[in-house]
């Protein structure tokens, strides 16, 4: 891992972290290589969304670090790690719902803009100029690529789920981010919103070129678009790899059908 | 009714108001400000520099409740904050009346940053008893402070502008209604830019403004900031308006007017602040209006004035709370929406 330093855009080193006597991650240490798709996958409570919150800021490990290209996150709060090019969309949508879906995105800027309070009052010179200019970059780079112009000046509150997962993506795409963290970007869609939010994905990979994490439940989407997949089990890494290899891994198995005699039954007339 | 939006750059679609219906209606409005002292009796007059004293406070506490979502019963105390700065320097040092209010303005943004701090760790109810808590601190300082002129308050003499003494309604009403006009706008224009819609999202979710880059802290102070700056403003007017500040000027009643007048409104949007504020201020003088007309029949009538009045008001806030909880900016955005596709849609 030390070797590799140059195409590594966040490095995540023995974390571990713990509520009281709950440990929620244990020794976690594995790399994201730039401009690819890495997955972490695991049972529920095995840790991710913990790991995500460590990443994003919110939790403070007890111990380990974490590096986003090169630098040590730690002792930043998470405004300034946004300011870094952390993006990260939530598990369950975290969108201002009193907005609409332009005002969302547009709040994606926020970190990169300068217009300070009395420019806003006024709102002229700066403050104008950067509002306009603002507007068109998220009409014609977010809001076309995404394909939600026909939402855009809906309220959030009036959209269905999978729009509004789109939208939670648009803003986050907004930061320009350099690492984007997504929380389960399927989570409850069918199949025709997989495949839409599958390609999406991808596109921001090899458009963009944006390093992506992220957590997901859905093994198809996770196996096909996935360069790289690590898998958490109670709080801890107990494999990384390719996918072939990780699905071929017999702890995976193990961890998510379990490692006694039904496990066994169960695994064996599928043979993978 | 409206057949379409045919804008063609992105600067018309972030303008202030952007249909014709709405500039036409913005000019008349302009319109009837400007001939209205001409115009109307000096009691109307009255009533006019109140409901603009009201809705620039009301507009300030907008800021801050209904847009940043931080529940402040302060409302009053920051007025009487600014309405005290502004009779102290117009006592003392005699200053143009503009300094004073602006000398008002930032010493209660001040204030209100002290009073915001503990916004960071308590929200809601707990939020509100903090702001209750400064209200009963300020009023005891006010009533027992030399230079605020203890529990009698002060007296100050009327403001003066390039000769003109300000004492009547008619030239009062062209300090107050400017100020008030420049201070909504620059309300309205700070929901356009990054720093409103850095208060909006800490609203709606907080964690997620976090994640965007926004620090909570320093956000939630400026909303304290702008919003008692706001309320200061309002406090210098007021001063000016009734030229006597006492302690008991500025009861805690009186934030919970402001609460209620941007429930009644709409809270979070700029024209519920100031249809809530000129709704509450005029409910009184219907009620008035109402008891001059049964006295004829029932002579005891202005005696039950003032419990009705309070009555009402609470009626008011139950039955906006639980009918029309987006408020009177709801309605007259659901007018509008009718007369889009008015005749077409009925």
């Amino acid at each position: 891992m030390t070797g590799a330093a140059t195409d590594v855009a966040l490095s995540v080193e023995g974390v571990s972290l713990s509520f009281g006597g709950v440990k929620a991650l244990t020794d976690v240490s594995f790399a994201v290589r730039k401009g690819l798709i890495t997955a972490v996958i695991g049972p529920n409570g095995a840790g991710k969304t913990s790991l995500f919150n460590t990443i994003s800021g919110f939790y403070r490990p007890q111990s380990g670090d974490i590096a986003f290209e090169g630098r040590s996150l730690s002792g930043s709060a998470p405004p300034e790690r946004a300011k870094l090019g952390l993006a990260r969309t939530f598990q369950n949508i975290a969108l201002f719902r009193g907005m609409t879906v332009l005002d969302n995105i547009k709040l994606g800027r926020h970190a990169h803009m300068r217009t300070g309070l009395l420019d806003a009052l006024v709102y002229h010179g700066r403050a104008r100029r950067e509002e306009i200019a603002l507007r068109a970059e998220i009409e014609e780079r977010v809001i076309d690529f995404l394909e939600i112009q026909h939402i855009r000046n809906a309220p959030v509150a009036t959209l269905p789920y999978g729009l509004r997962k789109r939208v939670e993506l648009a803003r986050a795409l907004a930061m320009r981010p350099r690492l984007l963290l997504l929380d389960e970007p399927v989570a409850g869609m069918n199949r025709e919103e997989t495949e839409d939010m599958a390609r999406f994905i991808l596109d921001v990979k090899e458009e963009w070129g944006v390093t992506i994490l992220m957590v997901e439940h859905d093994m198809g989407m996770v196996m096909d678009i996935s360069d790289h997949v690590v898998v958490l089990n109670f709080g801890q890494v107990i494999a990384e790899g390719a996918p072939a290899e990780v699905q071929m891994n017999p702890a995976v198995i193990a961890a998510y059908l379990g490692a006694g005699e039904l496990g066994r039954r169960l695994r064996s007339p599928e043979a993978a | 009714m409206r057949i379409g939006t045919l804008k063609t750059d992105y600067a018309a679609d972030e303008a202030l108001f952007d249909t014709g219906l709405q500039k036409c209606l913005l000019a008349l409005a302009l319109a009837g400000a400007v001939l209205l002292p001409f115009l109307a009796s000096p009691y109307w007059l009255f009533l006019a520099c109140l409901c603009a004293i009201n809705v620039a406070s009301a507009t300030g506490l907008n800021i801050l409740t209904g847009y940043t979502g931080l529940v402040s019963l302060g409302q009053a105390a920051f007025m009487s904050v600014g309405a005290y700065t502004v009779a102290v320097l117009e006592i003392h040092l005699g200053t143009p009346f503009l300094l004073n209010l602006l000398a008002g303005g930032l010493t209660t943004a001040l204030v209100g940053i002290a009073v915001g701090i503990p916004s960071l760790r308590v929200k809601g109810l707990y939020l509100a008893i903090a702001t209750i808590a400064a209200s009963v601190v300020l009023h005891f300082i006010f009533s027992h402070w030399a230079l605020t002129g203890g529990v009698q308050g002060l007296s100050m003499p009327p403001a003066r502008f390039f000769g003109v003494t300000m004492d009547q309604p008619f030239q009062l009403y062209w300090m107050i209604m400017p100020v008030t006009m420049l201070m909504v706008l620059g309300a309205a224009n700070l929901f356009r830019t990054r720093v409103g819609r850095a208060f909006i999202a800490i609203r709606d979710r907080d964690i997620s403004a976090e994640v965007l880059g926004i620090p909570l802290l320093r956000y939630k102070l400026m909303s304290f900031a702008v919003s008692s700056c706001y309320a200061g403003l309002a406090g210098g007017l007021w001063a000016y308006f009734f030229r006597v500040v006492t302690p008991e000027s500025f009861p805690l009643v009186n934030s919970i007017f402001y609460l209620a007048a941007i429930i009644v409104g709409g809270m979070g949007t700029i024209l519920g602040g100031i249809l809530g504020a000129i709704f509450m201020t005029m409910v009184p003088e219907v009620l008035k209006f109402g008891a001059g007309l049964v006295t004829p029949f029932y002579p005891d009538a202005l005696a039950l004035l003032a419990p009705v009045r309070t009555i009402v008001f609470g009626a008011l806030i139950v039955g906006f709370l639980i009918f029309e909880p987006q408020g009177l900016a709801e309605i007259w955005r659901r007018i509008r929406r009718f007369f889009h596709l008015w005749p077409f849609k009925t």
